[in-house]
């Protein structure tokens, strides 16, 4: 009787490990671990195509949403048991972390191979993002160490029928901080809703400051305000605060914006309620999705001063890493040669309406989605400035523009707050 | 013989205990030592920092206390009206009243709903510009139309308003519990009490009461647990932290995990929360037994 369950148990305790696995190396082929709901048909289509092509089968495994998938990939990095290929979600920071801990593969030889010919098909800002310049703060090598899928741009878009409704040429969208403020109280009159965006989850209000920012200061003074040399108290930057404040006060934020989710803001903006709303590329596919006849233009965000171009966030959407301990890495790589090649992103655009990385594949999209690549030009993103902001001073600073928002504090306020977070924060970092 | 019998018995519960220990122990005593190094989640080094963690979070960290004060304010509430709530739900379910399992039942649907049902549900319910506006057409109707407003973006409303929801979220699981109480207390003693010609007040002073302490102080346990621990609700009711105002605990750590990728410091607050909780358990079983 004893032998007989202590035999069980070890059969037990054997089948419990042996059904834990490692990531890249529990089934044959290629696994690719994502977190793309919108694009998991897409994948797994191309995943077959590909196993057409070469016999190499790809599993595509959907972990969704993108918070638990961000998790599961720091869990597998600490277990080494990482897929083939991965994405990474997060700032440049846990990028540079991943490849510091080893679990990212440089491509940089086979980026450069045949004349540059895999680097040169992206566009250059999508790689950007990928990519780790020579005496960068993350202490990293310089290289690319990623493959980009997809361009993102975060822009403004705005109703055309409700422009014509309030009287405005729907050819036309503000371009000046000015022009868009005197909207706003026609669409109050109106009885619609201006700008709606998801500022509930405060990252597109980060946005959207950033944009003003350059536009107000240049890049150079965004840049030696991370590295501590101008405070966030300088003038520069209480205007790029009062933005929020006149915004507010002319009526051309929605009301409850700062409590709004973003998937609430994209119904309101697709059911034709909202004038205006701050999303980025991928609003296409979920617009077509919510209401195929909306008819909409993609703009970039007004500009407050003529000094500084007007700056978005865009470059890479996702991209795919290969994994540097995966046995499967030269298989890896050529499956993301293939996957990034431009029938196959000509396809993942036209399935998905996402803007392609690929560069070739740009004439193959819909207008809208055009539209939206044109930003691209103007598009810049913290993961490629080199330096990065304490996460505590972002989290200051967007929490103190929904003060502001909602009228508890001034603008000079939160710039004193945001200063006094950041000063402490580094203090720490000298110590 | 004897030996052999310890040993088999040990062996009997080994499975059970290693599972414990593994998922259990060992990673309650890792999110201990985490809390001593700065991690970012990702580097296989930790860089120990002793107690700086904890000196940040009871020093410096001003946001992670207004979680605190935030949680308490919603478990107030909780603790108070939705408990009140449910005892006089239970209470009326307990005598002869009509359709008593229907009410049951009734009751008993808002806790089994998923709390970001409950938060998408009720944003329609009381948004008023994607949502079906409700409560303020009721008050405009009721000719109080100066009180109709957005009670989740004002930062005077947001807090008691999740609270209010979470209230009727919750107050199911403590209208069962309730209930299960009443119906232990004989029903002898009511009759002898009414025999002895004591009013239905002094019946429901003089023996509900008394007799239901103990399960209202497990219902006081747990809702302080559950309401402190709430967050889901609160992102599906107005996606995060809103300048603070709807900031809890639970937001805080997650903001430190993904916001900061700090994850030493998550253990912390972790770990700090933890013990908060365990205090005011244990402070309110204390208060209990003198009550008794």
């Amino acid at each position: 009787m004893l032998f007989k369950n202590v035999l069980l148990s070890v059969f037990l305790c054997f089948t419990i490990l042996g059904c834990s696995g490692s990531g890249s190396d529990s089934k044959s082929g290629i696994t690719v671990w994502h977190w793309m709901t919108d694009r998991d048909s897409s994948f797994q289509e191309l995943g077959k195509r590909y196993e057409a092509l070469t016999g190499t089968k790809v599993n595509f495994e959907l972990y969704a949403p993108s918070d638990a998938y961000s998790q599961k990939i720091r869990a597998a990095g600490q277990g080494t048991n990482l897929p083939d290929i991965f994405g990474i979600l997060g700032e440049k920071r846990d990028f540079a972390s991943f490849i510091k801990a080893g679990h990212i593969l440089d491509l940089t030889s086979y980026m450069e191979a045949n004349n540059n010919s895999w680097k040169n098909s992206f566009f250059a800002k999508a790689l950007a993002v990928n990519e780790f310049g020579a005496g960068n703060t993350y202490g990293i090598k310089p290289g690319i160490f990623g493959a980009p899928i997809d361009v993102m741009t975060i822009q403004m878009v705005y109703n055309k029928k409700l422009f014509s409704q309030l009287g405005l040429n729907p050819n036309q969208p503000p371009k000046t901080l000015k022009d868009f403020l005197e909207i706003g109280p026609k669409v109050k009159a109106a009885g619609m809703q201006g700008l709606v965006s998801g500022w509930g989850e405060v990252w597109l209000i980060d946005c959207l400051a950033n944009n003003y920012a350059f536009n107000i200061m240049g890049k150079e003074k965004v840049l030696a305000t991370i590295r501590g040399e101008v405070a966030y108290t300088d003038p520069d930057w209480i205007k790029v605060l009062t933005v929020f404040k006149d915004m507010k006060e002319s009526g051309i934020l929605a009301q409850g914006i700062v409590t709004m989710i973003n998937k609430s803001a994209e119904q309101l903006f697709a059911n034709e309620k909202a004038v205006f709303a701050f999303n980025g590329s991928w609003c296409v596919n979920v617009y077509k999705g919510m209401n195929p006849n909306l008819e909409y233009g993609a703009m970039l965000p007004p500009v407050a001063s003529e000094k500084y171009p007007m700056a978005i966030w865009g470059g890479a959407g996702s991209s795919f890493m290969v994994n540097a301990r995966s046995k499967n890495k030269e298989e890896a790589v050529k499956f993301l040669t293939w996957l990034t090649s431009q029938e196959q992103q000509a396809y993942l655009a036209q399935a998905t309406n996402n803007l392609p990385a690929n560069k070739s594949s740009l004439s193959r999209i819909p207008d809208i989605l055009a539209q939206f690549s044109r930003g691209v030009d103007n598009a810049t993103h913290p993961n490629v400035w080199g330096v990065s902001e304490f996460s505590l001073v972002i989290e200051a600073l967007d929490r103190g523009i929904q003060s502001i928002i909602i009228g508890e504090k001034t603008p000079e306020q939160v710039a004193s707050e945001v200063q006094k977070i950041k000063e402490r924060e580094m203090a720490k970092k000298k110590y | 013989m004897k030996l052999k019998n310890t040993l088999e018995n040990y062996i009997f519960i080994l499975p059970a205990v290693s599972i414990f220990a593994v998922f259990y122990v060992i990673p309650f005593v890792w999110v201990f030592q985490l809390g001593l190094y700065e991690w970012d989640g990702i580097s296989f080094t930790r860089v120990f920092v002793g107690l700086q963690n904890f000196k940040e979070i009871f020093l410096q960290d001003k946001n992670w206390w207004q979680s605190i004060w935030n949680a308490g304010y919603i478990t107030l509430i909780a603790l108070t009206f939705q408990n009140i709530l449910a005892f006089m739900l239970a209470w009326a379910c307990d005598r002869e009243i009509k359709m008593k399992n229907f009410y049951r039942v009734i009751f008993f649907i808002p806790p089994v709903l998923s709390e970001v049902v409950v938060g998408m549900a009720w944003r329609f319910i009381i948004n008023d510009i994607d949502g079906a506006n409700v409560i303020n057409r009721t008050l405009v109707q009721m000719g109080l139309g100066q009180f109709a407003h957005n009670w989740l973006s004002d930062p005077n409303t947001a807090l008691t308003t999740v609270a209010v929801i979470h209230c009727w979220k919750g107050f199911g699981w403590g209208f069962l519990i309730f209930l299960a109480g009443l119906q232990t207390i004989p029903r002898e003693l009511y009759e002898a009490a009414r025999v002895d010609g004591a009013s239905a007040w002094q019946s429901f002073r003089k023996i509900t009461i008394p007799l239901m302490i103990p399960v209202m102080v497990l219902v006081a346990i747990l809702t302080v647990l559950g309401t402190m621990q709430v967050f889901v609700l609160i992102v599906s009711l107005v996606g995060g932290e809103f300048a603070g105002h709807t900031s809890v605990p639970v937001l805080r750590i997650l903001a430190s995990m993904r916001g900061s990728s700090r994850f030493g410091y998550a253990c912390a607050q972790g770990i700090t929360f933890g013990m908060i909780l365990i205090i005011i358990s244990f402070i309110q079983y204390r208060f209990s037994k003198k009550g008794q």
